[in-house]
């Protein structure tokens, strides 16, 4: 089963995890597997709603397993290994003072995920993979 | 009674079948069938949004009549802190509880007063740091309910203290006991409420066995009572024992403001506390310690049962615990901490389940199937989410036909598409004609 979800702005924030979260709860998938997907997946879409104003979420189901790709077209990473670094941040001060940009996304979303892996192009953009098996 | 009896019911009367309430439904409980709106009981939660939603008021809260008291030898009431904002400033709160006394009843303990307890507990709690963050009250049985059927994940956190309302039911017949050597069975505790989820939540407890409750009486019901009885007492007896910490909890944010941490959050209205549920299940508010959430606008003052309109109740609410503010706080506080010297006796004996009931199917390719039919449906109805056919929103009804308990054409605007393509087709087949009478053309 396949999705594609938009990531929008603050307005839209959560939104997309949130439908994906009532999408597992209709399929019965434990609570505790859905929370991990909910947050791995909020983390990515603010990430794209942050850095990139937005972008898309890919969703594939299966029954064993599900795979959310965040794309965006955004700045890109110019460094993986020192954003992956809890505590580093590269969000504006006005981000921050929401109470975003702590510099805990990317590890909180491979903290959840069963698989993670990113992909990013400076100038190009980011795609964030996460795997969340359901039965381990 | 059954494990789904509620509170909130329908009034088949009344009821004219219109979508006002299966909008409002926080939890998509309510479809309307055959010109009534049905309840789907296993999702009902007993917030009452929809006895405000309805202009007919087709939706009621059920309570237990006031006659039910003369089923008990003695009878004691136990008011919600909610029944002083019904009332004017002028008559004390003394007033109230003795008027309230002057119904029927041969005591009044002030659930306002076991908030002060609950208060007490609960900060012990926090200090044990047994509890995930942050710690969700479980003051309000729709709160607690929609948590079991939306928000599993949460139910680790939240308050396993027993209600103000079953403390008070607890303390007010152990001292009928005790002073009077009553027996307990001929003692009958009466919750006085403005909450309908009360009334479910003591007929089909989910923290204990049994409520200490007997049976809950609507401020709606003895209202125009106490109101007729103000001022006519001739001897005032000292009811009044709580204090304005206790007394607070009647709004949003009294509960917390008691328990001395500026780390909480008081949230009110069911559709506001769904947000903050999401927000703490997404792990954002893990720096919150305490999270009040109430189903009410405007927190218990804005409950179905209740008779004043909640912002009057506020304002007046206001003014009664500025006067308790002022009364020997330090003489109570040693009551307090007497009674509460073993505040794990508050703790709940049983817990809440989760009640998986969106879940399509209990087999998960089954279920899969049924999603995938589900938005394939759901992608063919137009999206206006306009309620015609009983259901809250397109998807809702998209639900339901892959669940059996809707079909295709309930939607008004698919049956006209169907009935235009069935003109069409008729009218291409009253232009042909049998080959025996066809004239038109060819024929040598």
């Amino acid at each position: 089963m396949n999705y594609v979800l938009p990531v929008g702005d603050f307005l839209m924030a959560g939104e997309a995890s949130s439908n994906v979260k009532k999408i597992l709860n209709q399929l019965g998938i434990p609570p505790r597997i859905v929370k991990r997907t909910a947050v791995a997946m909020y983390e990515a879409e603010l990430n794209a709603v942050i850095h990139a104003y937005g972008g898309r979420a890919e969703v594939e189901i299966t029954k064993d397993f599900i795979v959310v790709e965040v794309i965006d077209d955004g700045p890109g990473i110019p460094d993986i290994e020192l954003a992956m670094t809890e505590g580093y941040s590269t969000a504006p001060d006005e981000i921050r003072e929401m109470g975003f940009g702590a510099g805990m996304g990317l590890p909180n979303i491979k903290r959840n995920a069963d698989e993670f892996s990113i992909e990013s192009e400076v100038g190009k953009g980011t795609r964030v993979r996460i795997v969340v098996y359901f039965n381990r | 009674m059954g494990e789904y009896f509620h509170s909130v019911t329908l009034d088949e009367e009344k009821c004219r079948g219109c979508t006002n309430c299966i909008k409002r439904c926080p939890v998509e409980a309510i479809r309307v069938r055959k010109s009534k709106a049905r309840i789907i009981n296993e999702r009902c939660i007993d917030c009452g949004e929809c006895i405000r939603a309805c202009p007919h008021h087709a939706k009621k809260a059920i309570s237990d009549p006031l006659d039910t008291i003369n089923r008990f030898r003695y009878r004691i009431a136990v008011p919600a802190p909610t029944l002083y904002g019904q009332f004017k400033t002028s008559h004390s709160r003394n007033d109230i509880l003795n008027a309230l006394k002057a119904v029927g009843f041969d005591d009044v303990f002030e659930v306002a007063f076991a908030a002060e307890i609950v208060s007490e507990a609960t900060k012990e709690l926090i200090k044990s740091g047994e509890y995930p963050k942050p710690i969700i009250s479980s003051a309000c049985p729709a709160v607690v309910k929609l948590i079991q059927l939306r928000f599993p994940n949460l139910i680790d956190n939240i308050l396993r203290l027993e209600s103000p309302m079953e403390v008070a039911a607890g303390l007010a017949r152990e001292r009928a006991v005790r002073t009077l050597g009553l027996k307990p069975e001929d003692i009958g505790v009466f919750f006085i409420s403005p909450c309908a989820a009360k009334v479910t939540s003591v007929k089909a407890p989910y923290e204990k066995e049994k409520s200490f409750v007997d049976a809950v009486i609507s401020i709606r019901d003895v209202y125009l009572k106490i109101l007729s009885g103000l001022g006519r007492q001739k001897e005032l007896e000292p009811l009044d024992i709580a204090g304005f910490e206790g007394i607070r909890w009647a709004g949003s944010g009294g509960e917390s403001l008691a328990l001395g941490t500026d780390s909480f959050l008081a949230v009110d209205g069911i559709h506001n506390v769904i947000n903050i549920l999401e927000e703490v299940e997404n792990d954002r508010l893990e720096d919150v310690e305490f999270l009040e959430a109430l189903a009410c606008t405007g927190g218990c003052l804005g409950g179905p049962l209740a008779v004043e309109n909640v912002y009057v109740a506020k304002n007046r609410l206001k003014r009664r615990i500025d006067e308790a503010r002022n009364s020997d706080a330090e003489n109570r506080r040693s009551i307090v901490e007497s009674i509460i010297r073993d505040g794990r006796k508050f703790v709940w004996t049983c817990t809440v389940q989760h009640k998986p009931v969106m879940k399509l199917d209990e087999d998960l390719a089954k279920a899969m199937q049924k999603l995938g039919q589900l938005e394939k449906i759901n992608e063919e109805l137009p999206g206006l989410d306009c309620g015609a056919c009983g259901a809250p929103s397109c998807r809702a009804l998209a639900e339901d036909i892959v669940r059996g308990m809707a079909n295709e054409t309930d939607c008004i605007f698919k049956l006209r598409e169907k009935v235009r393509q069935l003109a069409f087709e008729m009218m291409e087949l009253e232009g042909k004609m049998p080959p025996v009478l066809d004239k038109s053309a060819g024929g040598e």
